[in-house]
């Protein structure tokens, strides 16, 4: 790890599968923790998890990344603690694209739980960890995000949103000595994928999570996991429109 | 998405079902799936963690560690835990579950619907011994039931196969260890007197014998005993390496005689005359195949059949028969386990009864199935039983009348499934709930 383990990390969205098989690495680490979600009872039974495997401190705080209100009560808590600040963000929302067309309202939820909510967040925290002049911001994108597909394009738009608002902070949090590494899983065996069957180059929450604390440790901008997905990736952004939007992969 | 339909087996591979599984990630997830068989880590080798006539939620993922008391030891963890992650946690901090099964992978709910033993059996008793509360979910809610203030639901609970309901999770009472290493003790028995002359009179903790069942005539019953205990001592780094797994079904020459014999007689000459001593990692001595992952592919295909049975200790002659009579089949693999069990039985269908116990892999085959049912059929006339965990050939008069006391559990659990949904295919063919 390049973090001091006295570090402190910021979870969004700490209930969900990946979150929690990274939240277990950092806990063996033995960083402090602050685990966000909306499950307040799942919440609590990771933060006593992340204990049991040698967490310095884990607290937990209710959010909602509709509503900006529940930031608040997070950064002020962060604002008390030493040491350094990280944050990671595995908040996001993936209805079916067939309900999104039944009911295009739903775009809002998808763009503000995967994007504008985490975005906001990270706006708020960003003058914090650059005045303690470290720390690293770990935001979660996906594959979707670069290229627009027919099976779920609302969420890729989302995902793609952030990974560029995450680039821009990059560029600004750097100046500060703040790393932020921008994270594209492909499938992932977790409940969104369950009832999906196999996919293609599929790896499991344990894969991100490893993959995300290797990234950390050579100061990656950009981490593709599996990591296969980069290479599939830049073959299928390089598919010429005209091609693509007669195919349905 | 909550159902995926699969098809899917029990670690033998020999038996399948088909049928939606759930795989909640949280507790409140779970809440709303109480009306389906739980089935943890498919670490039973038959038919007891599948349910072809319906669904099953697959507890994996409820793993938390929910409290650890580092003075006292109790640990309670979310039913899917492996409780081979709990020895890895906690016995860097003097603790260890008390009772440990073959694999690290096997989870506390399967550990309790099983009432697995260990290698200590003889000392400490069966895993149903250590466990303090159970949080069971009854009409979508957990309830804690507790020896003491819920008797007979906690005994039919305890190597209950699942059907009093959802185990949520569970408190376990961890014993103190010295720390991750295991002071490991092997010594060579010639012959099947050796053997059990070996494994009766051990004084350690921790005693297990490896029995090489292609060995015949004089050599019969010949064998590795070891024995171990917790030590502070830290292991050589040189076991570590990474775990391997084997990544397709192999082919049936593999595992055919003459591979069978000579790495049985090879592992045997290993030993070094007068016994060795090693310090081993904790999970190498207590989960030894766990670093081969997918291990019952090398079984091929059409998978395999673990035989257990436990006859009383002066039925010893019985047993001898049965080594025999495997040894003439020619049938069987290099993992036979040879083990002295104590009288300690948690639940009332709990497998362990003071004797010894024998567990032979056979590739799934007609001569081996037969052979299995001749075994049955043996173990019944010694007064002795088969392990449920294990077993996919028995018949319905047999088990029952292995274990006289199926007719009283089934009263308690039909009193708590009332709806039979908790059955599994293994409840099924062997009609424990049919009173």
């Amino acid at each position: 790890m390049t973090q001091d383990s006295k570090d402190t990390w910021i979870i969004l969205g700490a209930s969900s599968s990946m979150a929690r098989a990274f939240v277990r690495r950092l806990a063996e680490d033995g960083h402090g923790l602050i685990l966000t979600g909306r499950d307040k009872d799942d919440l609590a039974r990771i933060a006593a998890d992340c204990k049991a495997r040698g967490a310095s401190s884990a607290t937990n705080f209710p959010i909602d990344a509709r509503d900006a209100a529940t930031f608040a009560p997070i950064l002020t808590h962060a604002s008390g603690l030493e040491g350094q600040l990280s944050c990671a963000v595995f908040l996001g929302s993936m209805p079916d694209q067939s309900e999104i067309d039944a009911d295009p309202s739903l775009i809002d939820g998808v763009i503000a739980d995967s994007f504008t909510g985490p975005a906001q967040f990270l706006q708020l925290l960003a003058p914090q960890m650059e005045a303690r002049g470290g720390g690293t911001v770990v935001g979660i994108g996906s594959v979707a995000g670069d290229r627009g597909r027919l099976g779920n394009y609302v969420y890729g738009a989302a995902k793609a949103g952030f990974a560029t608002y995450l680039s821009g902070l990059r560029n600004r949090m750097g100046r500060s000595g703040v790393h932020v590494m921008t994270v594209k899983p492909g499938p992932v065996d977790t409940a969104m994928t369950w009832g999906l069957g196999k996919q293609p180059f599929m790896t499991t929450s344990e894969g991100v999570a490893g993959d995300i604390l290797k990234g950390l440790k050579k100061q990656r901008n950009t981490v593709y996991t599996a990591g296969i997905w980069r290479l599939v990736m830049l073959v299928i952004r390089n598919i010429p429109e005209p091609i693509f939007k007669k195919m349905s992969i | 998405m909550l159902w995926n339909t699969q098809t899917y087996t029990g670690w033998g591979r020999a038996l399948s079902a088909e049928g939606e599984l759930a795989r909640p990630e949280r507790a409140a997830a779970l809440a709303g799936l109480v009306t389906h068989p739980a089935i943890g880590a498919r670490r039973s080798y038959g038919d007891a963690c599948l349910n072809s006539k319906g669904s099953a939620v697959d507890m994996s993922r409820l793993d938390r560690v929910l409290s650890f008391d580092v003075s006292t030891g109790l640990v309670e963890a979310e039913a899917g835990a492996p409780i081979g992650e709990l020895a890895r946690l906690f016995a860097p901090m003097g603790w260890m579950p008390t009772v440990m099964p073959g694999t690290g992978f096997a989870t506390v709910g399967g550990c309790i619907a099983m009432d697995v033993h260990g290698k200590n059996h003889h000392v400490d008793g069966s895993f149903g011994s250590h466990v303090t509360a159970i949080k069971l979910m009854v009409n979508g809610k957990p309830r804690t039931i507790t020896p003491k203030r819920n008797a007979a639901l906690f005994k039919a609970t305890i190597g209950g196969l699942g059907q009093t309901g959802i185990i949520a999770s569970a408190t376990l009472q961890m014993s103190r260890c010295e720390g991750t290493g295991m002071e490991v003790t092997e010594q060579r028995a010639e012959n099947w007197e050796e053997h059990i002359a070996l494994l009766s009179s051990s004084q350690a903790r921790y005693t297990v014998g490896w029995l090489d069942c292609t060995a015949k005539g004089k050599n019969l019953g010949r064998g590795i005993v070891e024995e171990a205990r917790s030590t502070a001592v830290r292991p050589q780094s040189s076991h570590k390496g990474g775990s391997k797994s084997v990544p397709f079904n192999f082919p049936r020459f593999t595992l055919s005689k003459a591979m069978v014999s000579g790495f049985n007689k090879a592992y045997y000459l290993r030993i070094r005359d007068g016994g060795q001593t090693r310090i081993k990692p904790l999970e190498e001595f207590f989960f030894p195949l766990d670093k081969i992952h997918n291990w019952n592919r090398l079984y091929g295909k059409s998978g395999f059949h673990q035989f257990q049975c436990v006859l009383p200790d002066d039925k010893l002659p019985e047993l001898r028969a049965m080594v025999e009579t495997i040894a003439q089949s020619g049938l069987a693999s290099p993992l036979a386990v040879l083990k002295r069990l104590g009288s300690d039985a948690a639940g009332v269908m709990s497998f362990p009864m003071q004797g010894y116990t024998l567990a032979v892999d056979f590739r799934e085959s007609e001569k081996a199935r037969k052979l299995i049912k001749k075994l049955n059929a043996a173990t019944l006339a010694a007064g002795g039983r088969i392990y449920f965990a294990k077993d996919s050939l028995a018949t319905e008069a047999e088990a029952k009348a292995m274990y006289p006391d199926w007719a009283a559990w089934a009263a308690e659990v039909n009193k708590a499934d009332p709806e039979h949904t908790f059955e599994t295919d293994l409840t099924r063919r062997l009609g424990l709930r049919s009173i």
